[in-house]
């Protein structure tokens, strides 16, 4: 993986490419959160659509990469760090596909809200700071894909315990929310399904973080403690 | 039994080939298109009859009183098994590299000149540049250009290999047959002469036969699948791997029979 090149100049070009597509698709995921986030925020039907019409394209990529990634497993018979890095691919490119659907949702809802018109929820600004954290985690999570960074690895596993209680703030705030006024409460219902589906990117990129220890480290750490975690992330 | 290839043209086009060794008949029937350009792998368990088959495209047989073939080998349109051309411009034509490299007892130098000798006359200068670009070819010129007036048989086995695909490249064929070429060699050996292999393609159409599956998907474009005489079945290597048509091959790949 670091240093040396394959006696196969074909298999150092195909893992180049692999990896491309990855950040290439993580990419467009990221920006299709945002762009759901940004539509629920402001209203902007145009962006709204767009995220509901490009879903398609997240799921093309998925398809693509994992077939990519049997070609190379039949070619290559790929062992250690390839062979991780393979596997682990394929469940990060699943993690992505998850995340554009969860965009979609966020999307969707977003429409309901605003044709619904009777908006006046107070909630933007908690939804699109915890939207920007999950996106921010997502950026992190790939940087660290494509550095091999470990330690970069790490602390956005660390940063989804942030993502989680800023997620159970927001349910609070909103039930209080429909408390007050219960003809509030079909909106607030549909941005609590925006607010867990942006819970939902955190967990995904959180996932990500944890395959990219797995690749350059050769330890899963899915299911173990944050010390765990940042233990396996220092090791040489 | 599957017989086509594809979209790209063929190089050599095998019809109903039957081949008998004394009463027993070895290849049965066999029809297949190799693609011009491209590296073919047969793979099939012993006796399937793929060394056979390698060896009808260049009339090896033609050596062994007892051997005859049925149908039809075409090159270009033209029944190699019948044409009136002498075979030794057949072979020139059509190149083989066996498993246990076999150098010639004489000189790097000459082990790439003897063949081109053969079929043309050219200038010492001339020759000198027909040596480098085969040896270059065969990315074994670094190793050998300072001693190329020492035996060919002094060289490790991974370089006479090379040195045999020197030679066979060096009389300028269209297409080259290699029987099980890394059989004998070490990992590395094998990985630069299969990295080889991929280079060379751009120049020639390969076939190759190999009993090392997993060397037929790292190497081939194309992969044909030979059981006891017959084509099983013939396609694009990733999808005969990954998604093979027939349970047989399914069966084989998987080593479920032996």
């Amino acid at each position: 993986m670091g240093g040396q090149e394959h006696i196969s100049k074909q298999f150092d070009i195909d893992l180049d490419t692999l990896r491309s597509r990855v950040l290439q698709m993580g990419g467009l995921v990221e920006s299709q959160v945002l762009a759901a986030i940004e539509g629920f925020a402001t209203g902007n039907r145009e962006l709204i659509e767009r995220v509901s019409t490009s879903d398609y394209r997240v799921n093309a990529f998925e398809v693509s990469i994992d077939n990519d990634c049997s070609h190379i497993i039949v070619r290559r018979q790929p062992a250690g760090g390839d062979l991780r890095m393979i596997l682990a691919i394929s469940k990060i490119v699943t993690d992505l596909e998850r995340i554009g659907d969860e965009a979609e949702k966020i999307a969707r809802m977003s429409k309901q809200i605003h044709d619904r018109g009777s908006l006046q929820v107070q909630r933007f600004a908690e939804i699109r700071h915890v939207g920007n954290t999950a996106v921010k985690m997502l950026r992190a999570a790939l940087d660290a894909f494509a550095r091999q960074d470990t330690a970069q690895a790490a602390s956005v596993v660390l940063e989804d315990v942030t993502i989680d209680n800023e997620f159970r703030s927001i349910i609070r705030q909103l039930i209080t929310f429909m408390m007050e006024d219960p003809r509030t409460i079909t909106t607030a219902l549909e941005i609590t399904w925006i607010a867990k589906a942006i819970e939902r990117v955190g967990d995904h990129a959180k996932n990500i973080a944890e395959n990219v220890i797995y690749i350059v480290k050769g330890t899963d750490v899915r299911h173990t403690t944050l010390e765990d975690v940042e233990r396996e992330a220092k090791k040489t | 039994m599957d017989a086509a290839a594809t979209a790209i043209r063929p190089k050599l086009q095998v019809r109903g080939l039957n081949f008998f060794y004394g009463n027993f008949l070895a290849l049965k029937s066999v029809s297949v298109d190799i693609p011009e350009k491209q590296v073919t792998a047969f793979i099939g368990p012993s006796g399937c009859g793929k060394s056979t088959l390698l060896r009808t495209f260049n009339r090896m047989f033609a050596l062994y009183p007892d051997q005859r073939a049925e149908g039809e080998v075409l090159m270009d349109g033209e029944n190699l098994l019948t044409s009136k051309q002498d075979v030794s411009l057949i072979r020139a034509r059509i190149g083989m590299v066996f498993q246990k490299p076999t150098p010639f007892p004489m000189s790097i130098y000459d082990n790439i000149a003897f063949g081109v000798r053969l079929h043309e006359r050219m200038t010492r200068a001339q020759m000198d540049d027909r040596v480098e670009g085969a040896l270059r070819k065969a990315a074994i010129w670094d190793e050998v250009k300072d001693k190329l007036g020492q035996s060919g048989t002094s060289l490790s086995g991974g370089q006479q290999q090379r040195l045999c695909i020197a030679r066979a490249i060096a009389v300028r064929p269209e297409v080259l047959l290699l029987d099980e070429p890394t059989s004998a060699l070490d990992p590395i050996s094998t990985a630069r002469i299969e990295e080889l292999i991929h280079d060379l393609k751009n120049d020639f159409t390969i076939v190759i036969v190999t009993h090392n599956m997993q060397q037929a998907a790292r190497v081939s474009d194309y992969t044909a699948y030979m059981y006891i005489g017959e084509l099983i079945e013939f396609g694009e290597t990733d999808t005969l791997f990954i998604k093979p048509k027939h349970k047989h091959t399914e069966e084989y790949i998987t080593g479920r029979f032996g």
